[in-house]
């Protein structure tokens, strides 16, 4: 696994997450500046999935292929389904929940390159 | 005012920010014990039940905070109820008997390895409901 890549893609979740938390402490809706941060974060990950099969494709294997992959496919999930959730009912906790989500991303990502990692060293 | 219990919910205001935490617990518990069950079932079968058991309960505490009505209500009281135990239980023996728990579960240690939260969140989320039934 590429980890300054993983590297990027926890930092910038991370990055987003305070932005969510401070916005929220100023008492703000989500805006659409956060959510495209959001959006950045997601491309991001959609990356690292593809790193992640272009490797596999490669020759290379974790060391649980199934883990693997669910770990690749399931950080995807997190921000989309933590943004409908935030904004079927606007209000500041709705831009909390976006950040709560955001932090969820790096323990994700960290999780990936340890199941990576377990297998090649 | 019948009408308005029937739609009792606590997903509502800060009450949404607890469900999405609860269900970032879910898949972190759900994924924790499909591996361990998956890959290590004979190295501590006590540990990786008891994390599976775990996983359960977080799936069925978020689904009930999400959802309206008094069965959902009456569902998330004992879903967080018996997680407060859970992490309580596993928390000690984890503690005293450390041969049965070599790989640590959600709840070990009261939750150390995860920040703490697994025994903050069933308070607070208890708290919650306590306030949601009030309301």
């Amino acid at each position: 696994m590429i980890t300054g890549f993983g590297v990027a893609v926890a930092v910038s979740a991370a990055v987003v997450a305070v932005w969510a938390f401070v916005s929220a402490a100023r008492g703000r809706e989500p805006g659409r500046a956060l959510l495209g941060a959001l959006g950045v974060v997601e491309a991001l990950l959609v990356a690292q999935l593809v790193i992640g099969i272009v490797l596999l494709i490669s020759g290379d294997r974790p060391h649980s292929m199934v883990t693997y992959l669910a770990y690749l496919v399931g950080s995807l999930v997190i921000l989309p389904v933590g943004t409908v959730w935030a904004l079927a009912e606007r209000s500041r906790s709705s831009t909390v929940i976006l950040g709560v989500a955001c932090l969820a991303i790096p323990v994700m990502v960290e999780r990936i390159h340890q199941i990576w990692g377990a297998g090649n060293g | 005012m019948a009408d308005q219990d029937a739609q009792r919910t606590a997903a509502t205001g800060p009450g949404r920010i607890l469900v999405v935490v609860y269900g970032i617990f879910a898949l972190a518990a759900t994924s924790r014990a499909a591996v361990q069950i998956s890959t290590k079932w004979h190295e501590a079968p006590l540990a990786y039940t008891l994390s599976a058991v775990a996983a359960v309960i977080y799936i069925v505490a978020t689904v009930a905070l999400a959802r309206r009505g008094e069965t959902s209500f009456r569902l998330a009281v004992a879903a967080v109820g018996i997680e407060l135990l859970g992490v309580l239980v596993v928390g000690t023996l984890s503690v005293f008997d450390q041969e049965a728990f070599p790989d640590a579960t959600v709840w070990s240690g009261y939750g150390q390895g995860y920040l703490f939260i697994p025994l903050v969140l069933p308070i607070i989320g208890l708290l919650w409901l306590r306030r949601t039934a009030r309301r």
